[in-house]
């Protein structure tokens, strides 16, 4: 097989058996669950904030196996095994990021249903936070294996990884909420912008991290 | 398996700010082997991963040719993976043909665990398994950090023997040890002479 769809396939499996993989995904439903518990049952005031809610948790959830996804290989050697199979730091932390988003946006996308009928937002807002979501996950994606190459071997990596993280969060969440209004085509455009340049950067990121980890 | 060959021209090796070796040349062929000796601190594993290409020497050359398997501290097997199935991972990378990893098993003498994780190995059956993935694969240059660490005598011996079987069909093999291994007309470099 194609060395980088083997690392896809490796890292997919190892986040479903450390359940890492469902992680993100329950703290997202819980979230969901949670704020109308904390807002309140009034419905017009959840279909207002709910959508941007729901991107908060989807940021956050994407922060949660931050810690798993490049240490546990850095540790076991794994990553310099791939090295000295002459396969670059930058491929490995790419087929890394597709490995990431194809465990966490599928199922987030997914989630999001439930999650918005608990916020009752209408179908116009759900599927404007649909797009945005599929646009925007892969940006989550990379942005978590680059933070977690940029924190490898740091004491209090996951707190660390957090405030590296989510500044660089920031665009997506802006674009991504504001897409949610009825005026948001221009914010998704924005949205896919900056979700393209950040995952465009991480591999390269994060490749680098992870050779100056070796040294 | 094409001819191997390894040689450092000159290499220096700089951490922080301890200089572990410089001027260090050697050149092995088909064949050949070497053994790294030093007191703990002396650069043995600095100079295995300069060879493996996983750290860039501070001066000199590397020059390699013919795959690499690098045997280091680490086992990188996938803990939760039956042993079989984890070694199967990496020998798809190194083009290894089916039976290969069964073979290696054997060779190591654990092809009685190929279907237990890894994480239930003890300590000297996950360095056989780390060899059983350098033995799977169909690399020239083996590097084997302290390959004999956790041996029990039988495995020694099986160990010896691999390394005979790879120098035989024109292999390298460059091990670090702090114990003697079977490993005939083997060149001696020894570090740590500087403090």
């Amino acid at each position: 097989m194609n060395p980088w769809g083997a690392i896809i396939l490796r890292d997919l499996r190892v986040a479903w058996q450390g359940g890492g993989a469902l992680l993100p995904l329950s703290f997202f439903l819980l979230v969901a669950t949670l704020f109308p518990f904390a807002v309140g049952p009034d419905g017009p005031l959840l279909a207002k904030v709910g959508g941007g809610a729901l991107w908060m948790a989807a940021l956050l959830a994407a922060l949660l196996p931050v810690d798993r996804l490049i240490a546990p290989d850095a540790e076991q050697g794994v990553l310099d095994q791939y090295a000295v199979r002459g396969l670059s730091d930058e491929g490995v932390a790419a087929a890394k990021i597709a490995a990431h988003w194809l465990g966490f946006g599928p199922p987030l996308l997914l989630a999001a249903l439930p999650a918005s009928a608990l916020l009752k937002l209408d179908g116009a807002v759900l599927a404007r936070l649909e797009l945005g979501l599929a646009i925007g996950t892969p940006a989550l994606a990379a942005l978590g294996v680059m933070t977690s190459a940029l924190t490898l071997g740091l004491r209090g990596a996951g707190a660390l990884a957090g405030l590296v993280m989510l500044p660089l969060a920031v665009p997506l969440l802006i674009f991504g909420a504001g897409a949610l209004g009825p005026q948001g085509m221009g914010a998704l455009k924005l949205l896919a912008a900056a979700s393209l340049l950040l995952t465009a950067i991480a591999p390269f990121a994060a490749g680098a991290a992870i050779r100056a980890a070796r040294d | 398996m094409p001819p191997a060959r390894l040689a450092f021209d000159r290499v220096a090796c700089l951490r922080g700010d301890r200089l572990l070796f410089e001027d260090m040349s050697f050149a092995l062929g088909p064949g050949e082997a070497a053994l790294l000796t030093g007191p703990n601190g002396a650069g043995k594993s600095s100079l295995m991963r300069i060879a493996a290409g996983l750290l860039a020497p501070s001066a000199g050359m590397v020059e390699r040719e013919g795959g690499i398997a690098f045997a280091g501290e680490a086992a990188a097997l996938d803990p939760r993976q039956p042993l079989g199935a984890a070694l199967r991972f990496w020998a798809g990378f190194d083009g290894a043909v089916r039976g290969d990893v069964e073979t290696a098993l054997d060779r190591m003498g654990i092809a009685n665990l190929a279907e237990v994780p890894v994480r239930m190995l003890s300590t000297g059956q996950r360095k056989r398994a780390a060899l059983a993935r350098v033995l799977a694969g169909r690399d020239g240059i083996w590097l084997l950090d302290e390959p004999g660490n956790g041996l029990d005598k039988a495995s020694l011996a099986r160990l010896g023997a691999a390394m005979a079987t790879h120098r035989a069909r024109g292999g390298i093999v460059l091990a670090a040890t702090h114990q003697p291994l079977d490993l005939d007309g083997a060149s001696e470099i020894p570090l740590g002479a500087r403090r």
